[in-house]
C-alpha cells in the first residue's frame, strides 16, 4: 500500500469513528435535558432514571469522543502537513471556533455528570444546556472546515496573496457552510434518536416492558422523527449545493458520464467507470436535471468534462449517496410506521413495529457514515477542492502502513470495549460517582 | 489594518499561556496517572480512589488546553508547526498513542467490573501511558530546543538531554499532582500524598540540576541564554520558588505549598520561552519568519477573549463546585474513614 492510500485510509477510518461519538455527544444531552426536565416537572420518577443511565452512557461515549477528536487534530497536521501549510492559517479560525464550543462542553459535561450530588435539582438541570448548545455549536462550527474544503472560497487569495486571506470571511461567509452544517447536524440527532430506539425496542422485545423503557423508546422516537423528516429536505439543499460548486461531484454521485440536458435519477444500480454506464439502475426521466436544478430539462454536467485521471472513486461515491438516501426514505417510512402502531395499539406495541425498529434503527448510522464518504471521496483528487491535490498534502514520511496498521488495532480495542461497557450500563451497572 | 500590532508576538504568547495552563492542569492530571500506578501502601486503595475523584470531573476540560495549543501552532505558525509535524513524527505519534490510552482508559476503568481502587488492566494502562506521554513531552520540547535538526530521526528526542528533560518532566508533574492531592484529600491520605510529593520534589531537583548540566553540552545556546543576564533572574526565581514550595510542603503548609509549585513550574516554563526566543524551533523558525500573515492571525486573535468571555466564568463554576472547600468524598466525607 502506497503513502497515499495508508494515510486516507487512516483519515478516513479515525474520521468515521470520531464521527461514531460526535453524534452521540450532539445528540444525547439533548435527551437527557428533556427526560431530567420531564422529572423536574413533576412527571414519574423513572424519566430521572432514564436521564442518569443515559449520562452514565454519555460519559463513556464523551470521553472517546474526546480523545478521538485529539487524535483528527494530531492527524490533520501528521498525516497532511502541506494542507496544513496551505491551510492551516484559515481553517484555524473554524477549529478555534469549535474549540471554544466544545470546551463548553467539556466543563459542564463534568457539572452534569458529576454534580447530582452537589447541585440543586434546577441548577443540575440547567448546567445541561451549555452542553446541548456546545455539542450543536462544536459540530456545525467544525464543518465549517470541511465546507471550505469542499467550496475554497477565498482560495486564489490565500494562493496569490497570503497576506490579503480573510479567514472569517472565508469559512463563514461561505455559502456551502450553512447548508452543510445544517444537514450535518440534524444527521447526529437522528442517529442518536434511532440508535436509542434500538435499544429500546430490542429491550421490550425480550420481554423488558417497564416504563423506563416505554418513556426511553417515546423520547427517542420523537427527536428520530423530527430528524428524520428534516433529512431529506435539508439534503436536498445539500443536493443542490454540490449541483453549484462540485459538478464532478454530483456526477460521481449519480454516475452521469455524459453531459446531458434532461439527465435522469438514477436509484440504485451499480456503474462500470470502464464502460461508462449504471447496471442495473432505475432511471426517473429529467429526475436528476429536477433536483439539481429545478428544470427537468436543465444541463447536467458529466464526468466526460473531467480528466479519468481526475474522477474520484465513482462506484464507492455512488453506492455510498444510494445508500444514504435509501437509509434516509426508510427512515421516514420506519418513524411513520412507529406512530402509526402506536396510535393504533396505545403502549402495548405489537411485537412487529418492535422489530422493525430493531432491525432499522442503525439505517442512521448507515446514513450519517456514507454521507461523510460521498462528501470526502467524491471530493478526490482534491483535498481543496481544484486548489490542492490530496496526493501533494500527504507528509512525506515514510512507511504509514505500520501506523495505520497500529491505530486500527488500537480503535478495534477501543471500540469494542465500548460496547461491552455500555451493555454494562444498560443493565445498571453502577458505575462512576458510585465506583469511584 | 492597525500597523505596528505586533499579531505574531501575540499570538506566541497566547501559546505559551496555552503551555502553561496544560502544564498545571493536564501536568497534574498526568501526575495523578503516574500516583495511580505506583500507589503503594495500604491505603492504595483509597489512593486510587482519590486520584480518580479528583480528576474525573475536570480531566477532559484540563485537556482542552493541548487542542487549543495545536490549533494555535497550526493557525498561527504554520511553518514551524509543518516542520514539528513532519520532524517529530515518531514522537508525536507516540504521545498521541498515549492521550488515547490514557483517557480511554480512565472512563473504561470506572466503568469496569472492578471500579477504580484496585489495581486493573486499564488501571495500569491508564498510569503507564500517563507517565510514557509527560516524559515524551518533556522530550519533545527539548528537541524543538537542542539544535540538533529534527529530521534526524532518532537524535533530536532520544538524546541523553531530551530523554533527561523528559524524565524532570515527569517527576515534576508527579510533584504537582501530589501537592495537589495533598491539598485535596483529607485524613491520613493527606500525609500520605505530602510524602509522596516531598519525594517527587527531590527527584525534580535532582533531574533539574542534572538536566542543565547536560544542557550545557548538548543545548548550548539554550543554556547560554538561561544563563544570560536578562533570563538568569527567572531561572533563579524558579530555583527559590521550588525550594519554597519544597519547605512550605514539609512544614505543612499545604496550600502555599501548591501555590509555590504552581508558580514554579510557571516560571521554569516562561524562561524556557524566554531563553528559547525568538524561536520556535531552534535553529531556522523563528517565531517571526514561521508566522501566518497579520490579518489572519488579527482575526483567530480577536475571537479569543470572545471565547474567553465564555469559559471563564465556566471554568470558575466547574472549579468551584468541585474543588471548593467540600472535600472529597470517600474520606472525610460520607464513607467510613480508613484506619490510621
Ligand atoms: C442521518 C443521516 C443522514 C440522512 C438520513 C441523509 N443524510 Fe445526506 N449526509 C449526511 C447524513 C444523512 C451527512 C453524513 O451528515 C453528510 C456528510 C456531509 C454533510 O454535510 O452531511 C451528508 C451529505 C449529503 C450530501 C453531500 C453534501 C456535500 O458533499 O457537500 C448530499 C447531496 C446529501 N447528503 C443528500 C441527502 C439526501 C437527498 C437525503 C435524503 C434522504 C439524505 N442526504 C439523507
Ligand atoms: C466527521 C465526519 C467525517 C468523516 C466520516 C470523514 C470521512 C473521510 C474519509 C472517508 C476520508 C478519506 C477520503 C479518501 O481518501 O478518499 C476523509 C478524508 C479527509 N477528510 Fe474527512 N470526513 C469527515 C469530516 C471531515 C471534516 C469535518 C474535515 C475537516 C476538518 C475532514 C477532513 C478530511 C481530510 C483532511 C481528509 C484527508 C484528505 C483526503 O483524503 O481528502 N473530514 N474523510
Ligand atoms: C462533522 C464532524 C464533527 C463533529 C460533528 C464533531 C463533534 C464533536 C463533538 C460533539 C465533540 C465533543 C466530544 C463528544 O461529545 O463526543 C468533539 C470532540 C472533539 N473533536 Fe470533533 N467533530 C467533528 C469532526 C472533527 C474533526 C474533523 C476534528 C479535528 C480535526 C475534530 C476535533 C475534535 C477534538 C480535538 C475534540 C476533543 C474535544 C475535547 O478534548 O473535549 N472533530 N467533536
Amino acid at each position: 500500500m502506497d503513502n497515499l492510500l495508508a494515510a486516507r485510509v487512516q483519515m478516513g477510518f479515525t474520521l468515521g469513528f470520531h464521527m461514531l461519538f460526535a453524534a452521540f455527544g450532539v445528540g444525547f444531552p439533548l435527551l437527557m435535558l428533556v427526560a431530567e426536565g420531564i422529572a423536574l416537572r413533576g412527571g414519574p420518577a423513572h424519566y430521572l432514571t432514564l436521564a442518569k443511565t443515559w449520562g452514565k452512557a454519555n460519559a463513556l461515549l464523551f470521553a472517546v469522543g474526546a480523545v478521538s477528536g485529539t487524535a483528527l487534530a494530531f492527524e490533520l497536521g501528521l498525516l497532511w502537513p502541506n494542507f496544513m501549510l496551505f491551510a492551516g492559517s484559515t481553517i484555524g479560525a473554524g477549529f478555534a471556533t469549535e474549540a471554544f464550543a466544545f470546551f463548553l462542553e467539556a466543563i459542564f459535561v463534568g457539572l452534569y455528570l458529576y454534580g447530582w450530588n452537589r447541585l440543586s435539582p434546577l441548577g443540575h438541570w440547567l448546567t445541561g444546556i451549555p452542553i446541548v448548545i456546545g455539542g450543536a455549536a462544536s459540530a456545525a462550527l467544525v464543518v465549517s472546515v470541511d465546507a471550505w474544503m469542499q467550496h475554497p472560497v477565498g482560495a486564489s487569495t490565500l494562493l496569490h496573496a497570503p497576506a490579503r486571506a480573510a479567514p472569517l470571511a472565508m469559512l463563514f461567509l461561505n455559502p456551502h457552510w450553512p447548508v452543510m452544517a445544517l444537514h450535518a447536524t440534524i444527521a447526529c440527532y437522528a442517529a442518536t434518536g434511532f440508535t436509542l430506539a434500538t435499544v429500546y425496542a430490542f429491550g421490550m422485545l425480550r420481554g423488558r416492558r417497564d416504563e423506563v423503557h416505554q418513556a426511553g423508546l417515546k423520547i427517542a422516537m420523537v427527536l428520530a422523527t423530527g430528524a428524520a423528516i428534516l433529512m431529506p429536505l435539508t439534503g436536498d439543499m445539500s443536493g443542490k449545493a454540490v449541483a453549484a460548486f462540485q459538478p464532478t461531484k454530483l456526477a460521481a454521485m449519480e454516475s452521469q458520464f455524459r453531459t446531458q440536458t434532461a439527465a435522469p435519477l438514477r436509484i440504485g444500480g451499480l456503474p462500470d467507470p470502464k464502460a461508462r454506464k449504471v447496471n442495473y439502475a432505475l432511471e426517473i426521466p429529467g429526475g436528476l436535471s429536477w433536483l439539481a436544478y429545478g428544470r427537468s430539462s436543465a444541463k447536467v454536467i458529466g464526468l466526460d468534462q473531467v480528466a479519468t485521471a481526475d474522477w474520484p472513486d465513482i462506484p464507492v461515491t455512488h453506492v455510498s449517496f444510494q445508500l444514504m438516501v435509501g437509509a434516509g426514505t426508510l427512515m421516514v417510512l420506519l418513524a411513520l410506521y412507529y406512530w402509526w402502531a402506536v396510535r393504533a395499539r396505545g403502549r402495548g406495541l405489537t411485537m412487529a413495529p418492535l422489530r422493525a425498529l430493531t432491525a432499522g434503527g442503525p439505517l442512521a448510522f448507515v446514513a450519517l457514515e456514507t454521507g461523510w464518504v460521498v462528501t470526502e471521496v467524491g471530493r478526490q483528487p482534491w483535498i481543496v477542492y481544484g486548489v490542492q491535490r490530496t496526493a501533494d498534502a500527504v507528509t512525506p514520511v515514510h512507511d504509514l502502513l505500520g501506523y495505520l496498521i497500529g491505530y486500527a488495532l488500537l480503535y478495534l480495542l477501543l471500540g469494542t470495549t465500548v460496547l461491552w461497557l455500555l451493555r454494562r450500563v444498560e443493565r445498571g451497572a453502577p458505575a462512576l460517582e458510585e465506583a469511584a | 489594518m492597525t500597523p505596528g500590532v505586533p499579531w505574531p508576538d501575540i499570538a506566541w504568547l497566547l501559546a505559551v499561556a496555552a503551555m502553561t495552563a496544560y502544564l498545571l492542569l493536564g501536568g497534574a492530571d498526568f501526575g495523578g496517572g503516574v500516583w495511580d500506578l505506583f500507589a503503594w501502601g495500604q491505603d492504595a486503595t483509597l489512593q486510587r480512589r482519590a486520584i480518580a475523584q479528583a480528576m474525573g470531573p475536570v480531566w477532559e476540560a484540563n485537556h482542552v488546553w493541548l487542542i487549543f495549543l495545536l490549533i494555535l501552532l497550526f493557525t498561527g505558525f504554520p511553518i514551524a508547526f509543518h516542520q514539528l509535524v513532519i520532524g517529530l513524527y515518531v514522537p508525536l505519534n507516540l504521545i498521541l498513542l498515549g492521550i488515547i490510552l490514557r483517557g480511554a482508559a480512565f472512563v473504561f476503568r470506572a466503568h469496569g467490573r472492578r471500579g477504580v481502587g484496585q489495581q486493573s488492566l486499564w488501571g495500569r494502562i491508564f498510569g503507564s501511558a500517563s507517565s510514557l506521554t509527560v516524559v515524551l513531552l518533556g522530550a519533545a520540547l527539548a528537541a524543538v530546543s537542542a539544535g540538533a535538526p529534527l529530521t534526524a530521526a532518532w537524535r533530536s528526542w532520544l538524546s541523553p538531554f531530551a530523554i533527561l528533560t523528559g524524565l524532570f518532566a515527569l517527576a515534576a508533574a508527579a510533584y504537582l499532582a501530589a501537592t495537589y492531592l495533598t491539598l485535596e484529600a483529607s485524613g491520613s491520605l493527606r500525609a500520605t500524598f505530602r510524602r509522596r510529593a516531598l519525594l517527587a520534589g527531590q527527584a525534580a531537583g535532582f533531574a533539574a540540576i542534572l538536566d542543565l548540566g547536560l544542557m550545557s553540552f548538548e543545548a548550548p545556546r539554550l543554556f547560554l541564554r538561561l544563563v544570560a543576564p536578562d533570563v538568569l533572574g527567572l531561572v533563579l526565581l524558579v530555583g527559590l520558588l521550588g525550594v519554597g514550595s519544597y519547605v512550605s510542603l514539609r512544614a505543612r503548609h499545604d496550600g502555599l505549598g501548591r501555590f509555590l509549585a504552581a508558580a514554579a513550574l510557571s516560571v521554569m516554563l516562561w524562561s524556557w520561552a524566554a531563553a528559547q526566543w525568538p524561536y520556535i524551533i531552534y535553529p531556522g523558525f523563528t517565531v517571526i519568519r514561521s508566522a501566518a500573515p497579520d490579518l489572519a492571525l488579527r482575526q483567530v486573535l480577536t475571537l479569543v477573549p470572545f471565547g474567553l468571555l465564555l469559559l471563564v466564568p465556566s471554568l470558575w463554576l466547574l472549579l468551584h463546585v468541585f474543588k471548593g472547600r467540600l472535600p472529597l468524598e470517600g474520606e472525610g466525607g460520607r464513607r467510613p474513614k480508613p484506619a490510621r
